[in-house]
């Protein structure tokens, strides 16, 4: 079940904000609208579901909506139209009393420009959602150190924000979002403000305290290698409009249209593609049932010179060659055994592209894809260079 | 034809603003007065119990004073032991207490009324439309201009002095005050509200804090203003320092006018510095 359901939900700048909605069920664009009505669209009729535990980023570049969606959210912007159901309650029609209830105890947001409260010490800081709880001193003061030692401030709950460098602050802004133990993180541009070997590791430092927490994360960015490198899922959002949402590597093999492709063209593949996304259906050999004959016959039919040979559980066993198999015809050999050569380096699904295009450049036959000793697939050499040319079939379908 | 004004009447403007003064002095007579009497009594028995202190305790408590808040450094309290050694040897200590006492009620009056209606206009963009035309008015009107309402309802003596210091004085803070919390940045009062502030907590915990150098500014520009203010108000029959100076004005006493002069500058420059380090403490912030 989503934690987190968003129906129709949009915002329109200005005054004029009925016409604006009625044009824009009307499928007129952003443009043409402030144009009529001097209204500005925000967020156009958005809806997207964010199971428990999952990381959904929402990606744009700047005008794109991204921030107001994020705000729609938590209602620091009142939406226009439309449903934001949290737990099954919807934010958008709530009264002040349950607002207050909900931003209190189930969401907690970390912002761009870290947003700490400079006359409060680190530890006042990251107590304040608990503070205008009305939790007693002592409770409260345990619970922010408890999530600044998990982000790894515990010795600086004295100091003051400004004493603290960019992505120490964002830790601040993090511990304390994470001190009233809230169900749903709103990351708006959470490490956009910060250089980026700190953003890398900050990206790393997040997924390891996911591992543990498992909280509904949104996260908010402009940065695809970011969404790419984070996300669960990821919605990409263009004037306004979510134009598609799905895996990372949907996103970046299925563009839903050119705006998308736009956006996925200048990514980096051999990052974000693994061995499962290339892989092909292996033509194999049983050892305990085929002999060079079958091999060489099957690897005349597909046109190929080599072949991987199995058990009937498919564990992999190794590979023959076309020549091998003809000379051993030859020679009446009848057992795969005596020809079959064990030297292919092997790779698992979730080795990454860079790793195997080395790989692949040092190895004769196709990449043998393993995990736990099963043939999974095969790699050849061409997948893996059209691939980075961002061409080629891929596998999105995860078994 | 260029001279169409000969024509229209003159606007009874004056007499029309005379007869407001007249009706309002009238009618809130039953609020006037207990304030004139109670007010004007419990102030004159401040000023007398501040001048009662000798004068060398009320110096030693200022250097210290002085002392700390200047950041442990000895230029202010120096200034402070010498500049009011200096006023207590001219035999103007008795002015200087009063003047004193009503700079300091006026301000804190200020203070009081002000802060809240700065508070106001920073939350509803009506109120501050509405309140910065008056402020300006209150601001540019000659201050001179105050005394004579003042006199209508408070007759003469500290009372109607304090009222032309607020009329006066008060802008200011207002106006710090006001765009002290409209300036804390936008992303502090999303992350307040994200946390589930309440308005009040909102307010006290995030913007007021934020705001506190600036209001603390325009609390300075106040009590700068009170003080002045205090000086003009000698001619309505406000004691101190102002009243020295006035007499020596109609005598043309050059000399006597300048002593006085001196201790109105010695005590603006103590309570200036006083007021600065108050707002400037703290500076962590920021």
């Amino acid at each position: 079940m989503p934690v987190i359901k968003v129906e129709g939900l949009s915002k329109v700048f200005g005054k004029n904000t009925k016409q604006a909605l009625k044009l824009l069920e009307a499928g007129k664009t952003k443009e043409e609208i402030l144009k009529q009505t001097g209204s500005t669209v925000g967020v156009n009729r958005a809806s997207f579901e964010v199971e428990a535990g999952e990381i959904f980023v929402i990606m744009g570049l700047s005008g794109s909506g991204k921030s107001t969606l994020v705000r729609l959210l938590n209602r620091l912007i009142d939406p226009t139209e439309g449903h934001v159901y949290v737990d099954n309650e919807d934010l958008a029609i709530m009264n002040k009393k349950d607002l207050l209830r909900v931003r209190r105890t189930k969401m907690s947001m970390v912002f761009q420009k870290f947003a700490l409260f400079p006359f409060r010490s680190i530890l006042e800081n990251a107590e304040y959602g608990l503070e205008v709880q009305g939790i007693a001193k002592e409770e409260r003061s345990k619970k922010a150190r408890t999530s600044l030692e998990m982000v790894g401030l515990g010795n600086y709950i004295d100091q003051y924000p400004s004493q603290l460098s960019g992505g120490m602050q964002q830790r601040v802004g993090l511990a304390r979002a994470l001190a009233n133990d809230p169900e749903v993180l709103l990351m708006d541009e959470a490490f956009s403000a910060l250089d980026p070997l700190i953003r890398k590791e900050m990206q790393d430092e997040l997924l390891d305290l996911q591992e543990t927490m498992k909280k509904t994360i949104i996260f908010i960015t402009h940065d695809l290698d970011e969404a790419l490198r984070i996300g669960d899922k990821i919605a990409l959002m263009k004037d306004g409009s979510i134009v598609q949402v799905g895996s990372p590597e949907e996103i970046l093999m299925n563009p839903a249209n050119d705006y998308v492709e736009k956006f996925v063209e200048d990514v980096d593949r051999s990052k974000v593609l693994t061995a499962y996304n290339i892989m092909k259906r292996p033509e194999t050999v049983n050892i305990e049932k085929h002999g060079p004959r079958v091999a060489l016959e099957r690897m005349q039919k597909e046109g190929i010179s080599s072949i991987y040979v199995t058990d009937s559980k498919r564990n992999l066993k190794g590979y023959v060659t076309a020549d091998d198999a003809s000379i051993a015809l030859r020679s009446d050999v009848t057992s795969l055994l005596a020809i079959m050569k064990t030297d292919a380096p092997t790779v698992t699904k979730d080795t990454l592209m860079n790793a195997i295009f080395e790989i692949s450049h040092n190895s004769p036959v196709p990449i043998p894809v393993v995990e736990d000793g099963k043939l999974l697939g095969i790699i050849v050499r061409g997948a893996v260079i059209s691939a980075l040319a961002g061409q080629g079939e891929v596998n999105l379908t995860h078994a | 034809m260029l001279n169409f004004m000969e024509n229209i009447e003159k606007l009874p403007l004056g007499s029309w603003v005379s007869d407001f003064t007249d009706w309002i002095s009238d009618s809130f007579a039953f609020l006037f007065d207990p304030i004139k009497n109670q007010f004007g009594d419990g102030l004159e028995d401040f000023a007398d119990m501040l001048a009662a202190v000798p004068p060398v305790i009320v110096i030693l408590i200022v250097a210290v004073l002085a002392f700390f808040l200047s950041g442990k450094r000895f230029g202010l309290a120096a200034f402070s032991i010498v500049g009011l050694l200096l006023v207590w040897n001219q035999g103007l200590w008795e002015e200087l207490m009063l003047s004193f006492s009503l700079v300091l009620v006026a301000s804190l009056l200020s203070v009081i009324i002000g802060v809240p209606i700065g508070i106001l206009m920073s939350k509803s963009k009506t109120a501050e439309s509405i309140i910065t035309p008056v402020l300006d008015f209150m601001q540019t009107m000659p201050a001179f201009v105050y005394l004579i309402p003042a006199v209508a309802f408070f007759s003469i003596g500290m009372v109607p002095g304090i009222f032309a210091s607020l009329i006066f004085a008060t802008p200011p803070t207002v106006r710090f005050t006001n765009l002290g919390i409209r300036q804390v940045s936008e992303e502090l009062v999303e992350a307040a509200e994200a946390f589930g502030s309440t308005g009040a907590q909102k307010l006290f915990k995030v913007e007021l804090p934020m705001a506190k150098t600036t209001i603390m500014a325009g609390i300075n520009q106040t009590v700068m203003l009170a003080l002045s203010m205090v000086v003009i108000a000698s001619m309505i029959g406000a004691p101190g320092l102002g009243r020295e100076v006035l007499s020596a004005l109609q005598r043309a006493d050059v000399g006597t006018g300048f002593v006085a002069g001196l201790g109105i500058v010695i005590l603006a420059i103590i309570i200036d510095r006083f007021t600065q380090s108050f707002s400037l403490k703290k500076g962590t912030s920021i």
